[in-house]
């Protein structure tokens, strides 16, 4: 307790201190007069003898305290004093590095959340995607999903693996649920035996599904949502064991899963079993996510071998009935491509984040710049100081840490600030986002986003100021006083450091701008592409679903379908109404299967292409502003009466038979045993999966079909077009329209087709806002560096060009002058910043689309905006150099 | 830069001839000093402020106590007291101190041939 008394008695310490050494110089002082001097010179003598006063007591005083730290707290008073001697220097420096840190901040959070922090399971990195490909299956191998998993593959990889702990498939789908209150569809995940238990998140309440809720026939069970239960019970735990009813069938809750537990990638409201009925099961179906856990110490290329040798397996095991080849898939070349579940959840954003992060990075360094300059300017002005204080004694580390206290405390204090901004930015980041970016409600400020920012903070802090403190405080003091005086105008050598800076801003700044650019040119060329569909703020959608446990049969489901578009037909303001198996680019998992085509010869033991099936009703293509290219649409007589007709896409007809009208009246097949369909009308390619990705070949069939697997479509997606689509009094009279056939039914989804369009385009839109706001910040912190720099060169040349003036030199000349130093700066700036962003762009060339990542029109436009925008900047202090009276600038010389 | 000792003294030179003189008698700081230049006669050449960081630097290690009196001048003066840990250190010092005396005294004797 010793140091505890000693810190508090400090103060009565001192005071006895100095009086002791006040009582020892009179008392010297009198013995000296007494020896007969005068009092005057006695008191020097006394002095004399003692030495130097000052630091004697500073050096009795330094035994009671901790040098190191107190030095530093000295410091940090010294650096806070300046600061507040300056309040508009502060202030300034305080804004640019809080909008940078706290730009970063919010950046890194995002980061760290979607790429950095494991999943939300137990040991996450054990979990794998069983993602494969198919290289030789035509048609599917373009599109990036990969092949799915079969109910038998599922059986086969399940019972024979080597390498997995667990493993399950698991699909999203919709279900209706009624009784509870207005019939809601919610969003429902199907899962066989082994995906929870892979998973590993224990239930909030209740169990996981037992083998038992896995056999067909057994106990229909369902897991409830924490956010469903909350909403639809408000967390009643004694929910368990309570029944609902999913799609008209009566389920037992047996469980809900812990708030903030997802499904891979996906929100649900229900998870129900999968139950497969083994009996009944192909070798087709690829239609399930495959999911799994690793074996400790298993690693992904030994599960990649142990599924590859369990494909001949599952091909032994099973058929696609009596009399198939079932060694088929051969042809397909299956190839397993086991991912990482956290690769797959994150997807293709990863890139896009780490773009952002290296913009939002480079912003950064043009602020530090700008500080950095702000610095070199006032360490400047106290270049006097400094000198005098190193002419008495200070040792120059001292002065630099001075310097540095300053500077870091403005990084720290930044970084406070930061912080709060960095909460607000997330929450913008959060709503701008791309719908698709995963893990969006994982998205906050933890430990780790704090201690990056407080790292940032202090690198920062250091960065602008570690160089006016080399600069200015190392031991050149005789040349600093010197030419501290009024005669000698501004040398070279000062402001070197100061244009580098600005050329170096300029030069970030227009790395930022060309990127920028180049997202700006993607957008519109994405905004060329004819995506299929016309107007689509006056499309309305909504999704519809009618369950077999509702209506039975197939024809009264597409009846009650066709009733429900008359009764929308008759909304005031709509101008035609239809509906499809689903629009573009909405994202449900779409059908994809073979076609056999007329006059074409198909080997015996292949597969053709894939195609994408869809599935409309007569009017679609009309009501969306699909552009019929030959024949015709379908019309509800052919459709009720099972007339074999089908409509395909124009590339595919393109590929199947040279042209649109020569697809007219021809004929393709679903299977080989099927009947012929005749082709009779072929529409515009349309990009079903997004503005950026590939055409894929489509076939369009009727909603009601002779074929046994289809035999009618039961979740469609209706469109209205209407010029009040969106509007709330609309949707009202929408929801009456559809109850008014049916009250059992739920709309989902509800939405206009320019939602869905612009969550498509949200990837680019996304990153052009993040790089138009770095391109922005940039800009504007590089103009300021650049006005600062010409402004002070010139109020620091105002004697020079004051003599100038008067030995006859012009206005214009010196307006001139001035510009061009500006313009040299700006230009060595955009020069670096061109190579600079020729190696840079490249990296987000992936993002880009229609535009090379070259692209000169945006190098050359971004290059003259940025030396217009410079010369701009230099003209208003040249401006005031033109204006300098002579009489003025020289009365003091 | 901090805590200067004389050239020509050794850290801890002062503090050990402080505390022999304390040992004798209690004394304030002036009145210490004088008898340090006199007893030496001038050949140490002891700046007069050097003596208060070594008398703090005795008072935190708790070798001396201070204690505010009235000197023989009639003036409010910090009497200094040498304490029983001050005691045994300054033995231990001056021991230490002979050691090193006698070390540096057998190198710089004339060697015997």
């Amino acid at each position: 307790m010793n140091w505890l008394k000693q810190l508090f008695s400090r103060r009565r310490l001192y005071r006895e201190l100095s009086e002791e050494i006040q009582a020892h110089l009179d008392e010297k002082t009198e013995e000296l007069v007494a020896g007969g001097m005068s009092r005057e010179q006695a008191r020097h003598a006394a002095r004399r003898e003692f030495g130097n006063v000052g630091l004697a007591e500073e050096n009795a005083r330094g035994v009671w305290r901790w040098p190191t730290i107190e030095d530093f707290l000295l410091d940090v008073r010294y650096g806070l004093r300046t600061l507040r001697h300056n309040p508009v220097f502060a202030v300034v420096g305080l804004l640019t590095i809080a909008i940078g840190i706290g730009a970063n901040a919010a950046v890194f959070s995002v980061v760290n959340s979607v790429l950095l922090k494991p999943l939300n399971y137990p040991k996450a990195e054990e979990l794998v995607a069983l993602h494969q490909i198919a290289p030789g299956a035509e048609g599917l191998a373009d599109f990036e999903n990969g092949l799915l998993l079969s109910p038998s593959m599922y059986f086969t990889y399940a019972e024979q693996n080597r390498t997995f702990q667990s493993l399950g498939v698991w699909v999203t789908g919709t279900a209706n649920v009624t009784g509870l209150a207005e019939p809601e569809q919610v969003r429902a995940v199907d899962v066989s035996d082994g995906v929870l238990q892979a998973l590993g998140t224990p239930p909030e309440v209740g169990r996981w599904f037992s083998a038992a809720d896995q056999v067909p026939g057994g106990p229909e069970t369902a897991i409830l949502s924490y956010g469903y239960w909350q909403r639809r019970f408000g967390g009643d735990r004694s929910v368990i064991g309570r029944n609902i009813l999913v799609d008209s069938h009566p389920r037992e809750i047996v469980g809900v899963m812990p708030k903030g537990f997802q499904f891979v990638d996906a929100d649900f409201d229900l998870v129900r079993p999968l139950a497969f009925n083994r009996g009944k099961l192909n070798l087709a179906g690829f239609g399930f996510h495959g999911i799994a856990r690793l074996k400790p110490g298993a690693t992904i290329a030994e599960a990649d071998a142990d599924m590859t040798r369990m494909l001949p397996i599952w091909m032994d095991s099973w058929s696609n009935g009596p009399g198939q080849n079932s060694h088929i898939y051969e042809q397909w070349k299956i190839t397993p491509m086991i991912r990482p579940l956290k690769q797959e959840v994150i997807g293709n954003v990863g890139e896009l984040l780490w773009v952002v992060m290296g913009t939002i990075g480079l912003v950064m360094l043009v602020a530090c710049a700008n500080v950095a300059n702000l610095m070199l300017v006032r360490v400047e002005a106290r270049q006097q100081e400094l000198a005098v204080r190193a002419a008495l004694g200070a040792a120059w580390t001292r002065i630099v840490r001075g310097l540095l206290a300053e500077s870091v405390i403005l990084g720290l204090m930044g970084g406070v600030s930061g912080v709060g901004l960095a909460y607000a930015g997330v929450r913008f980041l959060v709503a701008a986002g791309p719908a698709n970016l995963p893990r969006l409600n994982e998205i906050s400020i933890d430990a780790r986003t704090l201690g990056f920012t407080l790292v940032l903070s202090l690198l920062s802090g250091l960065l602008f100021g570690l160089l006016p403190a080399l600069k200015y405080a190392g031991p050149r003091t005789c040349a600093t006083l010197r030419s501290a005086g009024r005669t000698i105008s501004a040398s070279r050598e000062r402001h070197r450091a100061r244009n580098l800076l600005v050329v170096g801003q300029v030069a970030m700044a227009l790395v930022l701008l060309v990127s920028a650019g180049l997202m700006i040119r993607t957008f519109a060329a994405l905004r060329t592409v004819e995506p299929g569909f016309m107007d689509a703020q006056h499309l309305q959608l909504m999704r519809i679903s009618i369950p077999d446990s509702l209506i039975q049969e197939p024809e009264r489901v597409t009846r009650t379908q066709n009733a429900i578009l008359d009764k929308l037909a008759a909304i005031p303001g709509v101008k035609s109404a239809a509906f499809v198996s689903e629009m573009p680019m909405e994202g449900f998992d779409s059908a994809w299967d073979e076609i056999y085509a007329e006059d074409k010869v198909y080997a015996d033991n292949t597969i053709p292409p894939l195609r994408l099936y869809k599935y409309v009703s007569p009017g679609l293509f009309q009501t969306a502003g699909t552009r019929l290219v030959a024949g015709r649409e379908m019309t509800w007589s052919e459709i009720y009466g099972r007339q074999p007709v089908v409509m395909v896409s124009e590339n595919l007809a393109r590929e199947l038979w040279g042209t649109p009208s020569m697809t007219i009246g021809k004929h393709l097949r679903e299977f080989r045993n099927l009947p012929w369909n005749e082709v009779i009308g072929v529409v515009q390619d349309v990009h079903e999966i997004g503005v950026q990705d590939q055409v894929p070949e489509i076939v369009y069939w009727p909603p009601l079909l002779q074929s046994p697997f289809v035999p009618v479509v039961r979740t469609v997606t209706f469109v209205i077009r209407s010029q009040r689509a969106g509007t709330e009094s609309f949707l009202s009279e929408v929801r009456a329209a559809v109850w008014s056939v049916n009250a059992n039914l739920p709309l989902a989804s509800v939405r206009t087709m320019q939602e869905v369009y612009g969550k498509s385009l949200a990837r680019t839109s996304f990153t052009l806002v993040m790089l138009g706001i770095a391109g922005a910040m940039a800009l504007t912190l590089g103009i300021i560096g650049i006005y600062g720099v010409i402004s002070y060169s010139v109020s620091q040349r105002q004697r020079e060009i004051g003599i100038r003036l008067a030995l006859g030199a012009q206005g214009g000349d010196v307006l001139q002058m001035i510009l061009r130093q500006g313009a040299k700066l700006a230009l060595l700036g955009v020069a670096i910043g061109i190579c600079a962003a020729f190696g840079l762009t490249r990296l987000m060339r992936n993002l880009l689309f229609g535009v090379s990542a070259y692209d000169p029109m945006t190098f050359a436009a971004v290059a003259v905006l940025l030396v217009l925008v410079a010369l701009l900047a230099c003209f208003i202090p040249a401006r005031r150099a033109m204006l300098v009276d002579p009489i003025v600038a020289l009365r003091y010389e | 830069m901090k805590n200067p000792i004389p050239h020509d003294l050794f850290p801890g030179a002062l503090e050990m001839m402080i505390l022999r003189v304390l040992k004798r008698q209690p004394m304030h700081g002036y009145a210490l000093v004088q008898h340090l230049k006199r007893t030496s006669q001038d050949l140490l050449a002891i700046e007069e402020g050097s003596l208060y960081p070594a008398l703090q630097r005795l008072l935190q290690e708790e070798f001396v106590k201070a204690e505010w009196g009235v000197s023989a001048t009639n003036r409010r003066v910090r009497n200094y007291k040498l304490t029983a840990a001050g005691a045994k250190h300054l033995e231990c010092e001056i021991s230490n101190f002979e050691r090193m005396l006698e070390g540096i005294t057998r190198v710089l004797a004339p060697e015997e041939s």
